[in-house]
């Protein structure tokens, strides 16, 4: 039995090529017979398309790759440079990167491993996997877990709207009795109330010059709108306040926000500036309470974070050596005598329903 | 032989502080079970010294500043086994076991270890009202180690500076809330332990009687300040930090009249 994965990704091909490829989660109901396969298994995100696969002999790359093609791209299939292939210890080893996000565009990303969970579920419900591909998987996802709770590497938020919601965490806790202000109506304000919204956050206000744009800003966020004219003193009740309008000055200054501020000693204010020309006036953030973050200081957390997870690289792998080590003896103890059947058999049937999370 | 349940003790919290050293150092800190069994197995030597020592004496061991020193350790460790789990505040291990770490071996290296003078008969009040007393030190001091950890915390915040440790601090509202609960169950231990004191039915020297109150005063102004003087969250925290090296201060203080005028 060999055990394979073919497939290409962001690593080797563009997002057009990409496009070309399998866009669903099921996998063509005759590949197992076109190709040969006992086993297969698809597994499609916006970065890869991959087809996990076990066979007696020697399956053809472009067999698996024409049989990705989407209907619209079919005839366009000359793509056999952006192709992989892993087979054996490689293959798994891939596998379990892949699940522990090692392998994605955003170091340590947990998306790909709720796909990898929907793709196993997928393939184990039309009967694509035997007794290779469910151990795999299974022992992908407790890789995945174990990388997760033993290392930095899914620490720390990538993107500036999720850096934004952390800091809120990190300074309010529990985000549902927040009071969230929205000034100016921008498209990252929006994704960043957004975010805070499915953290919890109900009570959001948005105010802008256009009361008409407030309005659909609130509405999409499911807030209310407030009038734009003495927004300032929405500050006195609120937690968090969101600036992104296109004023020239700063609208919110140390001499605005001071006695504001004596009114709420002990609460502390988060404002999240992402207007360039910057709507905060820097030395706002050395008051007591206030927190300032402006767009250049989220990103650069951002690629802290990023750089804190490629840091913890090294020690994922070395958890999926260990496991890739184990995996192979097993694989080999299959291939020399002992019947994957069997083995089928000695698996509980508890066990295959299990989703590890 | 008691000295040597000690020094393992001491052995245990030295452990939880150099694995989280070389965590911290790994860039890679997180609190782990690991560091909360070593402070565990740290807590459970030290009662066994106390344990030993007490029926050794026939008393509270609360005789000399070598006793004094430890039974405020493990109070540190006693109220950071009920408090910090309790709390989530996993962390705070890594901030306690130093300062357990540093109370201990600064108590074994010193030649504090002094049989005291003979004492008269058991006194229950007395015991009660020095044992209250440290107890309530211990809760000083881990609302001490929050407020630490609150300035870690705040000035990451500050200064955008975001390091390995920030992932695993409690957010400040929560820090902020078990520096409250903290000051109030010293605050609370501590009133105990004052009041007890007027009922040993012994003469109280007056420098002792003076401090504690001095002390009392200091952490009630702290309760009461956040509203009458509006003190902002991190001033409360800095005063945490003072308030305690202050009280430290004094329970030496207290402790050395106390050898050299016997209760």
């Amino acid at each position: 039995m060999k055990l394979f994965c073919v497939g290409l990704s962001h690593h080797t091909a563009n997002v057009e090529t990409r496009e070309r490829y399998a866009r669903s989660i099921r996998i063509d109901p005759g590949l197992r017979e076109k190709t040969g396969c006992v086993e297969a298994l698809l597994l499609s995100t916006c970065n890869r398309v991959e087809v996990y696969g076990v066979a007696e002999q020697q399956v053809d790359d472009e067999a698996i790759a024409r049989s990705l093609l989407t209907a619209a791209s079919a005839q366009e299939a000359h793509d056999a440079a952006a192709f992989y292939r892993h087979e054996g210890d490689e293959c798994v080893q891939h596998l379990f990167r892949v699940a522990c996000g090692l392998d994605s565009m955003v170091v340590g990303e947990t998306e790909v491993l709720g796909q990898a969970k929907q793709a196993y579920a997928e393939a184990r419900t039309s009967g694509g996997t035997g007794p290779f591909l469910h151990r795999l998987f299974q022992r992908a996802f407790r890789v995945a877990k174990q990388v997760r709770t033993h290392t930095d590497i899914t620490r720390g938020a990538v993107s500036v709207g999720s850096v934004a919601v952390d800091l809120a965490g990190k300074i309010f806790g529990e985000l549902r009795e927040r009071k969230v202000l929205v000034l100016g109506a921008g498209e990252t304000s929006e994704r960043t109330a957004r975010a805070l919204a499915s953290r919890g956050v109900t009570d959001l206000r948005v105010s802008n010059r256009s009361g008409e744009r407030a309005e659909i800003l609130a509405s999409l966020v499911g807030g209310r709108a407030v009038p734009f004219a003495g927004w300032e003193n929405q500050c006195r009740e609120v937690d968090i306040l969101i600036s992104s309008t296109a004023a020239d000055e700063p609208l919110l200054t140390r001499a605005k926000l001071g006695p504001i501020l004596r009114e709420r000693w002990d609460r502390p204010l988060f404002i999240i500036d992402i207007a360039v020309p910057r709507d905060v006036a820097p030395d706002v953030n050395e008051m007591e309470g206030v927190f300032l973050y402006d767009i250049d200081s989220l990103q650069s957390i951002a690629e802290q974070s990023l750089a804190l997870r490629r840091q913890q690289v090294a020690a994922g792998e070395s958890i999926i050596a260990e496991h890739v080590a184990d995996f192979g003896r097993w694989l080999r103890r299959q291939r020399g005598g002992a019947s994957a059947t069997a083995s089928d058999a000695a698996i509980p049937r508890a066990e295959l329903q299990t989703s590890e999370s | 032989m008691d000295r040597l349940f000690l020094v393992a003790s001491t052995l245990f919290f030295l452990l939880a502080v150099v694995r989280t050293a070389l965590l911290i150092r790994g860039g890679a800190f997180r609190p782990g079970r690991s560091s909360f069994l070593a402070i565990a197995g740290g807590f459970v030597l030290q009662t066994a010294f106390l344990w030993v020592r007490g029926n050794t004496l026939g008393r509270c061991p609360l005789t000399n500043l070598f006793e004094v020193f430890i039974f405020m350790a493990w109070s540190v460790a006693l109220i950071y086994m009920l408090v910090g789990p309790a709390y989530r505040l996993s962390l705070m291990g890594a901030f306690t076991a130093p300062l357990v770490l540093l109370i201990q071996t600064f108590a074994l290296l010193s030649p504090i270890d002094r049989p005291s003078a003979p004492k008269m008969a058991v006194n229950p009040w007395l015991e009660f009202h020095a044992s209250m007393s440290i107890v309530a030190y211990g809760a000083f001091a881990l609302a001490c180690v929050a407020g630490l950890m609150y300035l870690v915390q705040e000035r990451q915040l500050k200064t955008h500076q975001i390091h390995s440790v920030f992932h695993h601090l409690p957010p400040l509202t929560d820090l902020y809330a078990a520096i409250t609960r903290l000051l109030w169950l010293g605050f609370g231990l501590y009133t105990a332990g004052l009041v007890s004191g007027f009922f040993t039915g012994e003469p109280l020297p007056r420098v002792k009687m003076v401090c504690a109150i001095a002390i009392w005063i200091f952490y009630g102004a702290i309760l009461q300040g956040r509203h009458l003087f509006r003190l902002a969250p991190k001033q409360v925290a800095v005063l945490c930090v003072v308030a305690f090296s202050a009280a430290v201060c004094v329970l030496w203080g207290i402790t050395f009249v106390s050898e050299k005028v016997p209760t």
